[in-house]
């Protein structure tokens, strides 16, 4: 029998490679203006909404499904927030009790997100719609729930005391990139050192056999949608915070290169694999390479088509790899093969 | 009909590594029934897979085909000398219409391209005729039952000029009746001249009519003999170059019968089981056994809380339990080791180590709710000890392992939740003669340490081997009771032949 | 009449008479051929899309880019007429060939490397959506021929209202009704059509069967990539202004509609009819909120209802009937 590698080995190799061609790169094409401090911390502060979103995107995508209501989620649970702290605070006159109510807010945004997360699980594992087309009905719900509560109006002007979590600093490091870090933590633990993160993965892969596990399936889906929606409340009170307003449609363009990122990253579109590793790393390249054409003076949409284009090249990679494996495997393969038709 | 239609001539094959064919000769008479059988990996599908131009042999071989050489050859080639392969999920379209799918493949060989309704149905018609079957012509094919399906894909490769068709283990899904039905539809087709040839990896009703059986082994062919001078033992022999004896089973204690484990009282479900009524004593292993559509897998279920019983009761230690849910069957010590291993057993792209722990992963928490990585590692550590699984790292995907070594991590992960009463559907079915040893072990060793085992198999030789008694079920009844001590193989099969 | 239950679109052909019943009784223009006429124009462009959406999806794929490619094919078609010039058929041959390249690229990736169809999609979207904007800077075309803007305005019937004001069945929608045609012929009188359903249904039968996958899928990703440049110059038809933004986002209602009609997700299903009367049903639903005076911001609240409603209901049906057959089918 032979011993092969993990898929997710390659991955990681893939990744490193290119993150560290494109730093080359940029270093070499822009040595004045990308190897400065200023320019790491601008990434920092960009990151984490698309972090967070992504993070959102890839639980869903690990067991198989897709969750396509992430941007309206975030923009329903930060047009919830920014209501709440523009009813209760009067601006400009600091008073005691701003901080309690910030703190209602930020629970009312995550509240509400986890809330949308329970809907989009019980469509999917209760009512048995396919995940694209739940999260899709779910999204055009909430973006028409965000306009009709809004008329499409921009909720701007939030109090100075929520202001810290998008822009502040903490010892020069900025504020929404150590939340990034450490949900970006907390997805790593949860997946990886819980029994439900467990499941996720075995169901991504199989849900008949961890149904005849005892699995509760039903709970996976659940939890792993009401979570998606959770780190959708989280990136909303940062953009939130950042953006200083709230409105339906804000950063729509957003989704799809979340799933963008999560396959960049390794996370697997069949489900079942993928790690917030790999996540990060693609994301970071992502970043990097948009900072560094921006600096380049290049055109944010040649960004764009770089994305893809470092998409479909990773995939194309990825898909010779695998076809030599397989070769090796061949025979083996054709065994299992030759079982599969038997069962 | 003494002419051989196909002649193939020092076949050899050889991928990366493995030689999957060793100069094989190969014959099939014209409107000959012909049985190719070989265990898994003896190279059957790959002389298949030559014989329908799928793949190329490696050079030096030769095939004739009616006595001309036809050695390179391509799928369109060997369609249009008339071979067919039916493989054994059928290949058919499930979303198109039965006349769709039976005209399809005739309409792609030809050079049509616009297509008439009337076209394809009297195609089909035609080629129902062939074999005086009658199904409708506008249903789609994933309402029809396995067998129709199967009489669909024989209609499909009678669109042509047909002179031998090939039937992957043609007859798994089916229940006798239908079995007969297509056994008749074959000799059918050999008085009008076509050759069948069976691929199969064990002995079953399809040698009745055989005329002769090839038996390939490690690449190598074995043999080639007349069907009437083999019996189960001698295939089972060639096939694997080792007798299976099966070792009546005396070194298990006989189960003390004072308290009953499992006691099951009038359990009905409609449509799918009747008045079951069953005591099973820890320490013993029951056998169940009977033809497809039985009941007994559906009864399986039922204590397995999938499939939640209409009406009776069920007592696991003099305790009436209600059974609706999986996890609730778990939690009362209950554990089932499924029929198919690759959808339902294993999740087959995972790991070893995360597949034997899947069932037991909420009992490896630590107090803050974490799981207890260490406790888990040991925990795989011993039972892959344990069940002595083969693997070259425990981080390997259970797809690489063979079919052996994969029903072990199931039992393994069975095992692991500490269950009393252990319910097996098929475990050895596909598994080679050496594992299969093993696995009977391993489930006498289980029983000899308490826990109740419900044996379910289509073997009679196993369950009469491995259990203390033996229920043969038929139509949703147990219809009798064997004591194995008492009973012989002859017993039960006559038993399972009355049946119909 | 019990079979024609079994059919997803009966039920929404009895959706759509409520709908239009209720409509009707609060505003009677609704039901009007002037209003009707109008509706048919204006909802060609998602029309046309959802065709070559609905074959993508039987195939068991799927294309996000096609609202990408749409803007590429009208965007390209616009510089070739104003600056080279020509009529409208050379207008259609620059968008159908530019589309048909792009979709099929798009079919060769998903074909040679087995990448998701869903992420080769998004992937080329980006590419060619990027690569426009950088090209064309963004810049808004207004300056169409003046026979492009005639032949917006040629009807093929043309009625008049009592108050004397012509209507009738545009140009417009007579392109999309010939597209229809070209679907319905290959989908259900060519083997090309079949392929397509049986590709959706089982890929590996059709390996075996001896199908030629690349030419099908290669084809269905190429069809939709051809219809993106004829929705493209409909849509500059339509608006007579090209906007490089005014089309992308429009995927997922396109994709959205056709579910609506019945495809299915997982390949293998679907029908013309269903397809358009998902379309129809949105359509309706928006022009029945003008009429009946509902704020514009209620439209995408109720298609997100509609969506999960219609596909829950058939979605939930299908569960409890897999639960009945369950057994039957682990007892193979």
């Amino acid at each position: 029998m032979l011993k092969i590698k993990i898929p997710m080995d390659n991955e990681t190799k893939v990744l490193s490679l290119i993150l560290s061609s494109v730093i080359v790169l940029m270093a070499v094409l822009s040595p004045n203006h990308f190897l400065r401090i200023e320019t790491f911390q601008g990434m920092a502060f960009q990151l984490p909404e698309l972090g967070l979103l992504s993070l959102a995107m890839m639980i869903s995508m690990l067991t198989g499904g897709i969750n396509l209501s992430i941007i309206a989620t975030t923009n329903i649970s930060a047009i919830t927030a920014a209501l709440i702290l523009k009813a209760w605070i009067i601006p400009d006159v600091p008073a005691s009790t701003d901080i309690w109510i910030v703190m209602i807010a930020i629970i009312a945004a995550l509240g509400i997100s986890v809330l949308v997360g329970l809907l989009n699980g019980f469509l999917i594992s209760v009512i048995n719609i396919p995940p694209i087309i739940a999260t899709l009905g779910t999204m055009k719900l909430l973006q028409g729930l965000a306009f009709i509560i809004t008329k499409g109006y921009v909720i701007s002007g939030m109090p100075d005391s929520i202001k810290f979590i998008g822009n502040g600093k903490v010892a020069g490091i900025p504020m929404p990139f150590i939340l990034f870090v450490v949900f970006a933590f907390l997805m790593a633990g949860y997946l990886n050192h819980t029994a439900t993160g467990f499941n996720i993965f075995m169901f991504g892969s199989n849900p008949i056999a961890t149904f005849f596990s005892g699995t509760n399936n039903k709970r996976v889906i659940i939890e792993t949608y009401m979570i998606s929606g959770l780190y959708c409340g989280m990136a909303a009170i940062i953009m939130m915070s950042r953006f200083n307003s709230a409105k339906a449609g804000y950063g729509e363009s957003y989704l799809l290169v979340t799933i963008l990122a999560a396959v960049l990253g390794g996370v697997k579109a069949e489900g079942g694999f993928g790690r917030v590793k790999g996540l990060v790393l693609s994301l970071i390249i992502l970043q990097i390479m948009s900072i560094g054409l921006n600096l380049l003076g290049v055109s944010a949409f040649l960004t764009i088509a770089f994305w893809g284009l470092i998409m479909i090249t990773a995939m194309i990679i990825h898909y010779i790899l695998e076809q030599r494996s397989l070769l090796r495997l061949s025979t083996e393969k054709s065994e299992v093969e030759s079982w599969k038709s038997n069962a | 009909m003494d002419t051989a239609f196909l002649w193939m001539k020092n076949i050899s094959k050889r991928y990366t590594g493995v030689q999957a064919l060793d100069s094989v000769n190969f014959e099939i008479k014209k409107g000959e029934i012909h049985c190719l059988a070989g265990t898994n990996g003896s190279g059957k599908s790959t002389l298949i897979k030559i014989i329908s131009g799928v793949e190329k042999p490696d050079l030096g071989s030769q095939i004739y085909i009616n006595g001309e050489l036809s050695s390179h050859r391509t799928s369109i080639d060997s369609i249009h000398q008339g071979i067919e392969v039916i493989y054994q999920d059928l290949s058919l379209f499930p979303n198109l219409s039965v006349a769709e799918n039976i005209a399809l493949g005739s309409l792609i060989s030809g050079k049509k391209k616009l297509l008439s309704r009337k076209g394809y149905y009297s195609t089909a018609r035609k080629a129902m005729k062939k074999i005086n079957v009658n199904i409708a012509l506008d249903q789609k094919v994933e309402d029809l039952s396995i067998a129709d399906q199967q009489l669909v894909a024989i209609c499909r490769s009678l669109t042509g000029e047909l002179n031998l068709l090939i039937m992957d283990e043609p007859t798994t899904a089916l229940t006798s009746r239908e079995v007969d039905a297509l056994l008749r539809v074959v000799i059918d087709l050999k008085d009008k001249g076509i050759a069948t040839l069976f691929v199969s990896h064990k002995l079953n009703e399809v040698m009745q009519i055989a005329q002769r059986v090839t038996i390939l082994k490690d690449g190598k062919k074995v043999g080639c003999y007349p069907a009437v001078d083999l019996d189960s033992q001698k295939i089972e022999f060639f096939m694997t170059g080792a007798n299976f004896q099966y070792k009546k089973n005396t070194t298990i204690p006989s189960p003390s019968r004072k308290k009953p484990l499992l006691e099951i009282k009038n359990l009905s479900k409609k449509q799918n089981y009747n008045n079951i009524s069953l005591k099973l004593y820890p320490g013993e292993i029951l056998g169940i056994t009977g033809l497809l559509g039985s009941g007994r897998t559906e009864l399986a279920h039922t204590l397995f809380g999938m499939n939640p019983a209409d009406d009776g009761s069920i007592k696991i230690n003099d305790k009436k339990i209600v059974l609706n849910s999986v996890f609730e069957a778990i939690d009362l010590g209950i554990a089932y080791v499924p029929e198919n291993r690759l959808v339902q057993g294993l999740v087959l792209n995972q790991t070893v180590s995360k597949n034997s722990v899947i069932t037991i992963i909420r009992r490896l928490l630590k107090k803050t709710g974490l799981i207890d990585h260490k406790n888990k590692a040991d925990k795989i550590t011993d039972l892959v000890n344990k069940f002595s699984i083969k693997v070259p790292s425990i981080d390997a995907p259970v797809s690489t392992l063979s079919g052996g070594n994969q029903q072990r991590v199931v039992l393994a992960k069975w095992v692991a939740t500490d269950p009393k009463l252990l319910i097996l559907d098929g475990p050895t079915v596909g598994i080679d003669v050496a594992a299969k040893g093993s696995i009977h072990e391993s489930i006498s060793q289980l029983a000899a340490e308490g826990l109740g085992v419900i044996l379910i198999s289509d073997e009679v030789p196993e369950v009469l081997n491995i259990c203390h008694r033996v229920f043969v079920m038929n139509r949703g009844r147990i219809i009798s009771e064997f004591i194995t001590s008492e009973s012989t193989e002859e017993d039960v099969l006559r038993c399972l032949e009355s049946i119909d | 009449m019990k079979k024609l239950f079994k059919y997803h679109e009966t039920y929404l052909v009895i959706i759509i008479i409520f709908l239009s019943f209720i409509i009707t009784s609060v505003n009677s223009n609704f039901m009007t051929a002037e209003n009707m006429f109008d509706l048919l124009k204006s909802n060609s462009f998602i029309g046309i899309l959802a065709i070559g959406t609905l074959l993508v999806l039987i195939s068991g794929g799927i294309d996000i880019s096609f609202a990408a490619i749409a803007t590429v094919s009208q965007y390209v078609m616009a510089l070739v007429i104003i600056n080279i010039g020509g009529n409208i058929f050379t207008a259609l041959m620059v968008a159908v060939l530019v589309g048909t390249i792009l979709g099929m690229m798009n079919g060769v990736l998903v074909y040679n490397f087995r990448i998701p169809s869903i992420i080769a999609t998004i992937a080329t979207m980006n590419i060619y959506y990027g690569l426009l904007i950088v090209f064309t800077g963004g810049k808004w075309i207004y300056s169409l021929p003046d026979w492009f803007r005639n032949f917006a305005e040629i009807r093929l019937l043309t009625f008049h209202t009592s108050g004397g004001l012509p209507y009738g069945l545009s140009v417009v929608t007579f392109i999309w009704i010939l597209i229809i045609i070209a679907a319905v012929v290959i989908l259900n009188y060519t083997l090309l059509g079949r392929s397509i359903y049986a590709l959706g249904g089982d890929r590996k039968s059709c390996l075996r069967i001896g199908f030629n996958i690349f030419f099908t899928e290669t084809f269905v990703y190429s069809f939709m990539g051809l219809v993106a440049g004829i929705a493209g110059v409909v849509q500059a038809l339509l608006i007579q202004t090209i906007a490089p933004n005014a089309i992308v986002g429009k995927e997922l209602d396109v994709i959205a509609a056709v579910v609506l009609g019945g495809a299915s997700l997982t390949g293998g299903k679907g029908s013309i009819f269903g397809a358009l009367l998902g379309v129809a049903l949105l359509a309706i639903l928006r022009n029945g909120m003008t009429l009946m005076a509902v704020p514009a911001v209620w439209f995408e609240f109720l298609v997100g209802i509609v969506i999960i409603v219609s596909v829950g209901f058939s979605s939930y049906q299908q569960k409890l009937k897999s639960h009945k057959t369950s057994i039957i089918e682990t007892a193979d």
